[in-house]
C-alpha cells in the first residue's frame, strides 16, 4: 500500500529525488573523508611533528566540509520540495476522488473519517517522505561508505562490526517489532478522540440542554485516557531506544580501543588509523540508527497509507457513462420504471417496483410514513445513487446514459437538511448560478418568501452565513435553500420535505408563488403535511418502500386507506372534506 | 475530571499573559508572541514540577557520566601511544636517558612530545592499566545509559499526562464557551485546534524536552571538560557557540512566522474540506465540483507554500550548525596537532578533545534542529491557547439561588429584550407567563423569534434586559445546570451521538434502567421501528444517520426527552420530520407526558396545538396576540390568517 502510494505520487518528482540522492552521495562521501584526513594529521603531522602537513591537511578538511554543507542544504531544498509537493498532490487526489463519490460512498466512509484521511493521514505519509529525503537517503550511503573505509583501515578490527551492527540492529528491531501493534492501536484511538469532540461541537445545544457536560467530559476522558495509555506504551518503548543505542555505541568504542591496542602492539595498525576507525564505526552505527529511526515512522505511515489508498481505490457506485447521450425528449419529464433500490446484502429493498411519470408543469407529491423511502427516491432521480433494478428516465433518456453534469444541470435540489455554506446570503444563492444578477437574486428570494427577512438584515444580500447556516432559523434556511434551487432555473425540482419548518401561511404563499416559476418544469416534492400537497397534480403514497396509492387528493381520499389515515391524522373530519 | 475544582485547575489562570479579554468579537491578534507562548507551554508542565525536577537531576547525572567518558578513553589512547613509543626505545634506560638519546639523534620534536608522556623505555603497552581504564569507562557508560533511560521513562509519563490535561482543558473549555462562539466559527477549524494542534504539541514536547535538556547539559559539561583539558582549545570551541546561537536565532525567528502560517493554513484547509464533504450532495447537484476543487487547490497550494518555506528555513539550521561544528573540528585538529607536536599537549588529550568537540557540535546541531520542532509546537500551542483564552460565558452566580426540591414549572418572562447582534433587534420587551401544567403554544412566521425564546429560557444566551423567572426565581441567579435540569428539550435539529440507540435514549437520564429506556421508547413509538432493525436497541447510529431516517431520529430525540421526565417540556418543531400518523401517536404520548408539566410547543401544524391552554402569536420579536384556539379564531387577526392559510386549498 505504502509503496504503491509512494510510487504513484512521487513519480513526477523523480528528477528532484535523483538530485537529492546525488547531492547526499557527495555530502556523505565528503563527511566520510574527514576522519581519514584527521588520521593523516595525526599520523603524518603530529607524530612526525610536521606542522606543514597539519596545516595543509587542515585546509583540505575545510574545503571538504564546505562542500558537504553546500550539498546538504541543496539536498534539503529538493527533498522538502518533493515531499511537500507529494503531500499537496495526494490531498488534491483524495479531494477529487471524494468529489466523484456518490452519496453512498460518502456515507460509507463517513464525512469525519474522510476529513481525517484528507488531512492528518496525508501529513503522516508526507512526513515520512520528507524524513526519507533528508535522512534515509544518506543512511545506506554512509553505512556502505563507513564499512569500505573501515575495511581499508583495518580488516581485522573490522570484524568488530560483525558484532556491533547486528546487536544494534537486532535490539532496535525487537523494540520496533513491539511498537508496531501499539501504533496500529493508536490511529483508531486518535480517530475516536476526534469523533467525540466533533460530536460535542455539533451537538453543543443538546449537551447543554441535558446538562450532560460532566458525562461528555467523562466520555471524552475515556477516549483521551485510552489514547494516552497507548501513547504511554509507545513512549515507554521509545524511552528505551536512545539509551540502548548509546550503550552499543559506547561499548563498541571501548572494544575498538581494547582490540586496537592489541593490534597496535603487534604493529598491525597505527595509532591515527585507530582513531579514524573509531570514527568510521560511529558513522556506521549512526547510519543504522537513522535507518531505524525511519523504521519507527513506517508502521504509522503505513496505516495512514492504507486509509488513503482505501479512499483512492474506491470508485463511485455512480459511474458516468462512457458514451453519454444528450437527452432529446421533452424537458421536464421524469419517468420511473419498476425502480428498485436495496443496500448490498440487505434482505429487504428500501424501494421496490416504483413506477410513475411526471410531466412539465406537473407537481408530483410523495407522502408516506417515516422511513418509507421518500428521500431515497429523490436520490435515485438525482442519480446520487443508482437503482439496483429498473430504470429512471429524464427527458426520455436513462439517467445512467446521461453525463452526470448535464443531468445535474437540469436539477434543482433542496435537501432535507438544507445545508448552507459559510459565506454570505448572496454567495449561497449564487452557489448554483454564479452569474446571477442581484435582481435575479431578489426575484428568487421573493418567490421563496425570503425577501422580507433578507431585507431586514443590515447587510442584506451580503449578510454573513455561518457554516451549515446555523445563524439563521430553520425556516429561513429552508427558504434560502429553495431560492438557491430556483436560481438554477432547472427543469426538475426536487424538494425533500422543504417546507416542514415553514409556518403554514408562508408555506401556502410560497407554493402559490412557485407555480408560475415551475410552469415548464417537473416538481417532485416530498412532504409530511397534507396541506402542502393537496393541490398536487399527482400524489404518490409510499409505505415501506412500495407505492400504495397514486392520484389526486380527492381520488386518494376515496381509494387509499393509508392516505386517508394520514389525512385524518392531520385534520379533523370537517376540515378534510 | 468532571468536578469543577479540577477543571478550574486544568485551565490556565486568567491573570497570565496579555490574552484574557474580548476574543469574542475581534479575531485574536496575529502578532505572535513566541516567547510568552513558549513560556506558557512550559508552564503547562507545572503540575508535574516534582517529576520535572527529578528528570533534570537524572539528566545531570547521566550527562556527567557520559561526558567523563571521552576523557577516560583519551587516557586509554595515551596508554596505547606511550606503550607504542616505549617499545621503540631501548630497554633498561630511564625515560630521560632515552629522550636525551633521541634529541641527540636529531628527533627533537618527537622527544619533546614524549616528554609529557608516561613512557617506560622498552616496555610495551600496559594492558593492565588499559583494562582498568576501559572497565571504568564501560561502567560510566552503563550508568549513563541507565540514567538516560530512567529520565526518558519519566519524561514520557510527564509529557503524556500534560497533553492529556491539555486536551481535557480544551474539551472543558468547549463546555464553558458561549454558544455565540460556535455560531461564528467553522467547525473544522475549531476541531483542528483541539486535534491537529494538540497532537503536534505532544509530538514536539516529546521530541524536544529530552533532547534540549540533554543537549544543554552536555554543552555545559563538554565546555567544562575542554576547559580542564586545554583552555586554548576551549577558546576555539567557544567561538563557535555564539556563532551557532546567532545563526540559529536568525533563521529560527524567520521560520517561526512560517510555522504559524503553516498551522493556520492546515486549519483553513480542514475547514474547507469539512464543509465540502458535509455539503457533498449539494456540491454535486449544483455543479460546483470544479469550482470547489479550484478553491481547494488554491488553499492547498497556500499550505504547500507555507509548509515548504517553514521546512526549508528550519532544515537549513542543522547543516549550517554542522558546518560550524566542522569548522571547529578542523580548527581543533590543526591547533591540537600543533600543540601535541610541540609537546604542550598529550595525543590522548587531543583525541579526547576532538571527540568532545564532535559531541559539542553534534549537540549544538541537535539543539538547533530541535528549535524548529519546538517552533512548530509553539505555533500550535498559540492556537490552542487562543481557544483556551476565549472569553467564557458569564459564570454562574457566585452565591446562586436554589429551586424548591419539587419544581412546579411556573415560567414568567418579564420585559425580556435580546438581540444576537447589537445592530439587529430581535426580541423587544417581551412578557409572558405560564402557570404550572399549562401547555403554551407559540406560533408565528419564521424568524419571529420563537426558537430564540427557547434559547433564552434554556439560558443558552444571556438577556440584554428583563428577567426570566422559574417558580419565581430569576434563572440568571440559578446555576445553568439547575435550570436546564428542569427542562426537557426536543429540537428542530436532531442530534444523536455515535453510539447505540439504547445509549442515545439513555442520554435523557443518567443511570436509567433498561426497563425505563424501553418504556420511554414504547411511549414515543420508537420501540416499533427499533424492533424491525436487525440489531434492535444495539443498532449503532452513525454520524450521517444512514441506518435511521430523519423522522426516526426525531422520534429518538423525543424518547430521550421523555426519559428525562422534566418539569418543563420544550418542543421546538419536534415532529416536523415525523410523518403525521406517527405524530398523532406521539401526540398521545406527549399529552400523557405533558399532563402535569408546563410545556412550550412551537409547531407549524396548527392541528397539533389546537388544544393548547394558551397560544402566543409572535411576529417580529413581539407577542402580537394570545389566547386559546377558539378565542383567537373568533378574534380574527394574525392567527386566523395563519389558520386559514393552512387549509387554503380546502
Amino acid at each position: 500500500m505504502l509503496i504503491r502510494l509512494l510510487r504513484r505520487y512521487l513519480r513526477p518528482y523523480r528528477r528532484e529525488l535523483a538530485i537529492v540522492i546525488g547531492l547526499q552521495l557527495i555530502a556523505t562521501i565528503a563527511s566520510l573523508f574527514l576522519p581519514s584526513l584527521n588520521a593523516e594529521i595525526i599520523d603524518r603531522g603530529v607524530t612526525t611533528g610536521d606542522t606543514g602537513v597539519i596545516v595543509s591537511t587542515g585546509a583540505i578538511m575545510l574545503a571538504v566540509t564546505g562542500l558537504q554543507v553546500v550539498c546538504t542544504i541543496a539536498a534539503v531544498y529538493f527533498g522538502a520540495r518533493a515531499a511537500m509537493s507529494y503531500g499537496r498532490d495526494l490531498r488534491a487526489a483524495i479531494f477529487r476522488r471524494v468529489g466523484e463519490f456518490s452519496a453512498r460512498e460518502v456515507a460509507g466512509f463517513g464525512a469525519p473519517s474522510l476529513i481525517t484521511r484528507n488531512t492528518n493521514d496525508v501529513q503522516q505519509v508526507q512526513m515520512l517522505v520528507l524524513v526519507s529525503c533528508t535522512m534515509l537517503v544518506a543512511a545506506p550511503i554512509m553505512c556502505v561508505g563507513g564499512i569500505v573505509m573501515a575495511l581499508r583501515d583495518d580488516v581485522t578490527l573490522s570484524r568488530l562490526l560483525l558484532v556491533s551492527v547486528p546487536v544494534l540492529a537486532g535490539s532496535i528491531g525487537v523494540l520496533i517489532w513491539r511498537m508496531v501493534p501499539q501504533f496500529r492501536a493508536m490511529q483508531p484511538r486518535i480517530d475516536s478522540v476526534n469523533r467525540v469532540l466533533r460530536e460535542q461541537i455539533t451537538g453543543i445545544r443538546v449537551v447543554r440542554a441535558f446538562v450532560r457536560e460532566p458525562a461528555e467530559a467523562a466520555r471524552f476522558g475515556a477516549a483521551n485516557d485510552a489514547l494516552t495509555v497507548t501513547a504511554l506504551r509507545v513512549g515507554r518503548l521509545q524511552a528505551l531506544m536512545f539509551p540502548m543505542v548509546m550503550l552499543v555505541f559506547n561499548a563498541s568504542s571501548v572494544a575498538v580501543l581494547w582490540f586496537g591496542a592489541q593490534r597496535a602492539a603487534s604493529g598491525g595498525i597505527e595509532i591515527g588509523a585507530l582513531t579514524a576507525f573509531l570514527s568510521y564505526l560511529m558513522q556506521i552505527l549512526v547510519s543504522v540508527m537513522m535507518a531505524t529511526f525511519l523504521a519507527v515512522m513506517i508502521p504509522r505511515a503505513a496505516v495512514c497509507a492504507e486509509r488513503i489508498v482505501e479512499v483512492l481505490d474506491t470508485s463511485s457506485s455512480v459511474v458516468p457513462p462512457a458514451a453519454p447521450i444528450v437527452p432529446t425528449g421533452v424537458p421536464g419529464t421524469v419517468e420511473l420504471r419498476a425502480a428498485e433500490f436495496r443496500y448490498p446484502g440487505a434482505r429487504a429493498a428500501v424501494l421496490a417496483d416504483i413506477s410513475f411519470t411526471t410531466h412539465p408543469g406537473q407537481v408530483t407529491a410523495i407522502i408516506g410514513s417515516t422511513g418509507a423511502g421518500k428521500t431515497t427516491l429523490l436520490d435515485l432521480i438525482a442519480r446520487l445513487i443508482d437503482a439496483t433494478a429498473g430504470e429512471i428516465r429524464v427527458a426520455g433518456t436513462d439517467v445512467r446514459e446521461i453525463d452526470p453534469e448535464v443531468l445535474w444541470a437540469r436539477m434543482g435540489l433542496v435537501p432535507q437538511r438544507p445545508y448552507l455554506f459559510s459565506g454570505t446570503v448572496a454567495s449561497n444563492l449564487r452557489f448554483g448560478n454564479p452569474a446571477a444578477t442581484d435582481a435575479e437574486l431578489w426575484s428568487a428570494l421573493e418567490v421563496a418568501q425570503a425577501r422580507d427577512f433578507v431585507e431586514a438584515m443590515p447587510e442584506k444580500l451580503d449578510a454573513p452565513i455561518a457554516q451549515g447556516g446555523t445563524n439563521v432559523s430553520g425556516g429561513q434556511r429552508q427558504r434560502l435553500a429553495i431560492a438557491r434551487a430556483l436560481l438554477r432555473d432547472p427543469e426538475i425540482y426536487l424538494f425533500d420535505d422543504s417546507f416542514s419548518a415553514l409556518d403554514l401561511a408562508t408555506d401556502a404563499r410560497l407554493r402559490a408563488a412557485l407555480r408560475p416559476r415551475t410552469r415548464h418544469a417537473a416538481v417532485i416534492s416530498v412532504a409530511q403535511r397534507v396541506s402542502s400537497i393537496r393541490d398536487a397534480d399527482q400524489i404518490i403514497v409510499l409505505d415501506a418502500g412500495v407505492i400504495v396509492g397514486r392520484g389526486r387528493h380527492a381520488e386518494l381520499l376515496r381509494d387509499c386507506p393509508t392516505y386517508v389515515e394520514i389525512v385524518s391524522s392531520q385534520m379533523s373530519a370537517e376540515e378534510a372534506a | 475530571m468532571s468536578d469543577p475544582s479540577s477543571s478550574r485547575r486544568a485551565s490556565p489562570p486568567p491573570a497570565r499573559g496579555p490574552f484574557g479579554a474580548g476574543l469574542g468579537a475581534a479575531p485574536p491578534q496575529k502578532a505572535k508572541a513566541f516567547k510568552s507562548s513558549a513560556r506558557r507551554l512550559i508552564g503547562q508542565l507545572a503540575p508535574e514540577r516534582r517529576g520535572v525536577l527529578l528528570v533534570i537531576g537524572l539528566a545531570v547525572v547521566s550527562v556527567v557520566l557520559s561526558v567523563s567518558g571521552p576523557r577516560l578513553l583519551g587516557r586509554g589512547t595515551d596508554i596505547i601511544f606511550a606503550g607504542l613509543a616505549g617499545q621503540h626505545l631501548p630497554a633498561g634506560m630511564s625515560k630521560h636517558q632515552a629522550l636525551d638519546a633521541m634529541r641527540a639523534a636529531g628527533q627533537v620534536r618527537t622527544a619533546d612530545m614524549l616528554e609529557a608522556m608516561n613512557v617506560v623505555p622498552g616496555a610495551g603497552i600496559d594492558f593492565h592499566a588499559l583494562a582498568r581504564v576501559l572497565a571504568l569507562v564501560m561502567l560510566l557508560y552503563l550508568g549513563a545509559s541507565l540514567f538516560v533511560w530512567l529520565q526518558n521513562h519519566l519524561l514520557n509519563f510527564i509529557v503524556q499526562r500534560t497533553v492529556l490535561r491539555l486536551r481535557a482543558a480544551a474539551q472543558d473549555k468547549l463546555n464553558r464557551l458561549p454558544l455565540a462562539y460556535f455560531d461564528t466559527r467553522p467547525r473544522g477549524e475549531l476541531l483542528s485546534r483541539v486535534t491537529n494542534d494538540i497532537d503536534n504539541i505532544a509530538t514536539s514536547l516529546q521530541q524536544t524536552l529530552s533532547q534540549i535538556l540533554i543537549g544543554l547539559l552536555t554543552v555545559i559539561g563538554v565546555l567544562v571538560m575542554i576547559l580542564i583539558l586545554s583552555p586554548l582549545l576551549a577558546l576555539i570551541a567557544l567561538v563557535t557557540v555564539p556563532l551557532s546561537i546567532l545563526v540559529t536565532a536568525r533563521i529560527a525567528r524567520r521560520a517561526q512566522k512560517r510555522f504559524v502560517a503553516q498551522w493556520t493554513h492546515v486549519g483553513a484547509l480542514s475547514g474547507q474540506i469539512e464543509e465540502a464533504f458535509t455539503g457533498h450532495a449539494l456540491v454535486k447537484v449544483f455543479g460546483r465540483q470544479r469550482d470547489i476543487e479550484g478553491r481547494f487547490a488554491g488553499k492547498n497550494e497556500e499550505l504547500f507554500q507555507a509548509s515548504l518555506r517553514a521546512q526549508l528555513l528550519s532544515s537549513v539550521i542543522m547543516p549550517a550548525i554542522t558546518f560550524i561544528g566542522n569548522l571547529n573540528y578542523v580548527a581543533i585538529a590543526v591547533v591540537g596537532g600543533l600543540r601535541v607536536a610541540s609537546g604542550a599537549m598529550l595525543l590522548g588529550s587531543v583525541q579526547a578533545f576532538i571527540q568532545y568537540s564532535r559531541q559539542f557540535s553534534q549537540q549544538l546541531g541537535q539543539l538547533s534542529s530541535m528549535a524548529s520542532v519546538l517552533q512548530s509546537g509553539v505555533a500550535s500551542a498559540e492556537r490552542v491557547f487562543e481557544l483556551l483564552d476565549a472569553e467564557d460565558q458569564r459564570p454562574d452566580a457566585s452565591a446562586p439561588a436554589a429551586l424548591e426540591p419539587h419544581v412546579r414549572g411556573e415560567v414568567v418572562f418579564e420585559h425580556v429584550s435580546f438581540r444576537y447582534r447589537p445592530d439587529q433587534p430581535l426580541i423587544e420587551d417581551l412578557s409572558l407567563s405560564a402557570s404550572p401544567g399549562q401547555t403554551i403554544a407559540i406560533v408565528g412566521p419564521t424568524g419571529a423569534g420563537k426558537t430564540t425564546l427557547v434559547n433564552l429560557l434554556m439560558r443558552f444566551y444571556e438577556l440584554d434586559s428583563g428577567r426570566i423567572l422559574l417558580d419565581g426565581v430569576d434563572i440568571a441567579q440559578l446555576p445553568r445546570a439547575a435550570v436546564r435540569g428542569e427542562i426537557g428539550m426536543v429540537l428542530q435539529d436532531t442530534w444523536l451521538f455515535g453510539g447505540t440507540i439504547r445509549d442515545n435514549i439513555a442520554y435523557g437520564r443518567l443511570g436509567a434502567s433498561e426497563a425505563d429506556i424501553v418504556a420511554a421508547a414504547r411511549a414515543t413509538y420508537v420501540d416499533r421501528f427499533v424492533r424491525h432493525l436487525p440489531d434492535g436497541y444495539d443498532t449503532v447510529i452513525d454520524e450521517e444517520g444512514t441506518s435511521v431516517s430523519a423522522g426516526e431520529k426525531q422520534l429518538l430525540t423525543i424518547a430521550r426527552a421523555f426519559l428525562m421526565d422534566p418539569a418543563i417540556l420544550v418542543l421546538d418543531e419536534a415532529t416536523s420530520s415525523v410523518d403525521t400518523r406517527t405524530e398523532v401517536l406521539v401526540q398521545h404520548a406527549m399529552a400523557a407526558l405533558r399532563a402535569d408539566r408546563t410545556s412550550f410547543v412551537i409547531a407549524h401544524r396548527l392541528s397539533t396545538i389546537r388544544d393548547a391552554d394558551l397560544i402566543l402569536v409572535m411576529d417580529g420579536g413581539r407577542i402580537v396576540d394570545q389566547g386559546t384556539h377558539t378565542e383567537l379564531l373568533a378574534r380574527g387577526g394574525e392567527y386566523r390568517a395563519l389558520y386559514h392559510a393552512q387549509f387554503a386549498a380546502a
